[in-house]
């Protein structure tokens, strides 16, 4: 269908937290955006119908946190490839990390990703540029000249900014462009040569551990130059139950902090790493955590203190990972996963509803970084996802459509999955 | 010796998988390689015929040393690969080492490296039997079978006897290693360093924790130091040797809080006046000595053991052999 026709989105369970929906209703789309939801809608002359019964029709879903590797990794991942992975695990759009080679600290990177985006159009990507040049650490980057050519935040994720005062610059600096700084909050000095959590299990396996501390410390530096500077600060892949504490704290003081967490690091623990017998899929950072770090994570997905489910997607080449637990890289994929592992573990178990898993995956993350989207209100784009609840399915990496097939929920059960994407009322065909 | 129990496993990665039966064969079947040292022709065929490769990433005079002389004592055809002479310094992955190695047919790999877990990767993708010469800090399973084989010796049993073992916890794999295998057999253990020494979580190792040498030694059967190498760790963990030894080398006069018969036990090297006072380790309790020459015994047992795993056949051990001894070019050769 062209943009100008007409979409009626028949029957389906439509669950929109912006507008504090949940029934069965049809939606109506022309010209790319919603124009209405209500119980029963004719469908106008020409329109295309989509039926939607039994499965439930949700604003498209939103990964804020993930890496596409180009340009410089392209045999990690691609554009290409990232997008068509973001789509077949329900996403509509994704916000991809400034660490490629160059890093995109420049508008000429940025631009370059928002090309090879519309060169493959099966879902939005927002730059995220670097916060530094480089990525260094030491002086700024050229945020405004990235922001103007499209970068929605900033970060030197997979890095973090380790210079207390380069940080409180950027503070200050990215608020002339109303965008946030997205930290990876991990004091590299505490971390040493850790590889998994320090606790428990890095005692019994005798493997340098990066205590939760230094995520703690970051984020509470962090959290002060933010008051300080009335600066907008987002923490990536919040791993501590501290830290969670530190943003509630310093939220209730007026800053203005948000927070993601990754679907890893609130199913499993660093139990894991002794589990899969120092298997690299459960090589990640932050680590996998200490059980009431993964409780306190819980807590705050139900409470509603954290802003926004993430996945963290950091694919490498198989070569890379089939290696010794301490040689292989940090990270591993998820955009293929998430949707299933989080209506399995926490909306089937029963921990939070659907209507909350949504924010967290699509109206969260639209507002956090600024988004549009996140939302079905009539006039706004009709980025959308279908979700079949009650669809089994058994994670199958061989089946990925990421280049990365590293996760440790490979030949899980899980029960739901998304279906379906729409970007602008259209659906997207996977190649 | 356990002669109903057969030793059915194709490696040996540490002492957390296995229970006290499979400890106590090992055990039993390196008493009966004991007798072998005494022979004035120290070599059986065992395992004649056999392919045994040393695969050392991390330098280890000692342990190599006793693998080597165990493997010629029971006529194996052993080679070595260390790190410095593989292919892995030009940036051959380690896997393409194992499966080159593989392609040689050996029937055991032993295998030591740096990191925690590696002999674990390999021994998943190899078809030889992988034995753990000691991977990180995490464990070294021979070096724990042979401490245990000196404590029984001495004392005639392990259950019930109250150890203590002293020194860098946090990276020792020695302790790890020993914690396990002693609490399976029914020994009460404790452990104490000094707390910048001492791993995150040092309950979760089954000991208990002390931060004093004087508590940690009272009234112990047995007491074992660990190297402590202060110059290997970039980060200052202790300001000097000169405190350490204050804080927690053996001495003497410390040693007298332990038990009146108490045995005192170091892996070695030892570093004299860091951990451990010259007039301990020469002392009338020491049987650092005893631990060297049982740990040939030990590692003769467990290449042994596995090997009738690896093949299914059992070929007979040094205990049950009625043939005559091997007497093959490397007889004592002087090794250890
Ligand atoms: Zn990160």
């Amino acid at each position: 269908m062209s943009e100008g026709a007409a979409r009626l989105i028949r029957g389906g369970r439509v669950v929109d937290p912006s507008q504090g929906i949940d029934g069965t209703f049809d939606v109506l789309i022309e010209d790319g955006k919603v124009v209405r939801i209500e119980e029963r809608i004719e469908a106008p002359d020409g329109a295309e119908i989509t039926d939607a019964e039994g499965l439930v029709v949700t604003p498209g879903l939103i990964d804020i946190h993930i890496h596409l590797r180009e340009p410089g990794f392209e045999y990690k991942e691609t554009v290409g490839t990232g997008v068509v992975s973001a789509a077949a695990g329900g996403f509509t759009a994704v916000a991809c990390m400034a660490n490629t080679a160059p890093v995109n600290d420049s508008r000429s990177v940025t631009e370059h990703i928002l090309l090879e985006a519309d060169r493959h159009p099966y879902a939005r990507v927002y730059p995220i540029g670097a916060v530094s040049k480089g990525m260094a650490g030491e002086e700024l980057a050229e945020i405004g000249e990235m922001a103007s050519a499209g970068a929605v935040a900033f970060s030197d994720d997979g890095l973090p900014v380790m210079s207390s005062s380069l940080m409180r610059r950027a503070f200050q600096y990215a608020q002339h462009y109303d965008v946030p700084v997205i930290q990876h909050a991990e004091d590299l000095d505490l971390t040493g040569p850790g590889v998994m959590h320090e606790g428990e299990w890095s005692t019994r396996l005798g493997l340098p551990g990066i205590p939760g501390a230094a995520e703690d410390v970051m984020v509470a530096r962090d959290l002060l130059l933010a008051e300080d500077t009335g600066g907008r600060y987002h923490v990536a892949h919040m791993s501590t139950g501290r830290a969670l504490e530190l943003v509630r704290l310093f939220r209730a003081r007026g800053v203005n902090a948000t927070c993601e967490v990754s679907p890893h690091h609130l199913l499993l623990t660093d139990q894991a790493v002794s589990d899969y017998g120092f298997a690299t899929c459960t090589k990640m950072k932050p680590p996998l955590r200490a059980k009431a770090d993964v409780e306190a994570l819980i807590a705050g997905v139900v409470d509603g203190t954290v802003d926004c489910i993430a996945s963290d997607h950091a694919p490498h080449h198989h070569d890379e990972k089939d290696v010794q637990f301490s040689a292989a890289p940090f990270g591993i994929v998820g955009l293929e996963t998430t949707v299933s592992l989080l209506l399995d573990r926490l909306v089937h178990a029963g921990i939070i509803d659907l209507s909350r898993l949504i924010e967290l995956l699509s109206t969260g993350p639209a507002r956090v970084l600024g988004l549009e989207g996140g939302t079905l209100t009539p006039g706004s784009t009709a980025d959308i996802t279908l979700l079949a609840l009650d669809r089994e399915v058994t994670v199958d990496p061989g089946s990925f459509r990421s280049k990365g097939t590293s996760t440790p929920f490979s030949g899980w059960n899980l029960r739901g999955v998304a279906v379906g994407t729409m970007l602008a009322g259209v659906p997207v065909r996977l190649p | 010796m356990n002669e109903t129990l057969r030793w059915t496993r194709k490696d040996l990665l540490g002492i957390a998988p296995l229970d006290a039966p499979e400890i106590e064969l090992i055990l039993d079947t390196a008493e009966s390689f004991l007798e072998v040292a005494e022979r004035p022709i120290k070599k059986v065929p065992t395992l004649r015929g056999k392919g045994v490769i040393n695969l050392f990433f991390e330098p280890s005079t000692r342990t190599r040393s006793s693998f080597e002389l165990a493997e010629k004592r029971l006529s194996a055809d052993s080679m070595n690969v260390s790190a410095s002479t593989s292919a892995l310094v030009k940036g051959e992955s380690l896997l393409d080492t194992a499966t080159n190695l593989q392609a040689m047919s050996p029937d055991l790999i032993i295998i030591r490296h740096q990191h925690p877990g590696v002999p674990h990767m390999l021994a998943k993708r190899l078809e030889a039997g992988v034995i753990n010469a000691g991977d990180g800090a995490h464990e070294h399973p021979t070096q724990a079978l042979l401490d245990a084989l000196t404590i029984r010796r001495n004392k005639g049993r392990i259950k019930g006897l109250r150890v203590a073992i002293i020194g860098d916890i946090e990276h020792s794999r020695v302790v790890r290693s020993n914690i396990q295998l002693l609490n399976k057999l029914g020994a009460e253990v404790t452990i104490a360093g000094p707390r910048s020494m001492m791993p995150a979580a040092a309950h979760a190792l089954g000991a208990t924790v002390s931060y004093d040498l004087d508590e940690a030694l009272e009234g112990r059967d047995v007491v074992m130091m660990l190297r402590t190498q202060l110059e290997r760790h970039k980060r200052s963990l202790v300001p000097s040797v000169r405190e350490y030894f204050k804080l927690f080398g053996l001495t003497h006069a410390r040693l007298a809080r332990a038990a009146d018969d108490v045995i005192v036990m170091h892996p070695g090297p030892m570093n004299r006046g860091t951990e451990i006072a010259s007039d301990v380790a020469d002392g009338p309790a020491s049987v650092i000595l005893e631990q060297v020459a049982n740990g040939v015994a030990v590692r003769m047992a467990v290449l042994y053991l596995l090997s009738t795993a690896a093949t299914g056949a059992a070929p007979t051990a040094a205990g049950q052999s009625d043939k005559e001894p091997h007497a093959g070019d490397g007889a004592h050769r002087g090794e250890s």
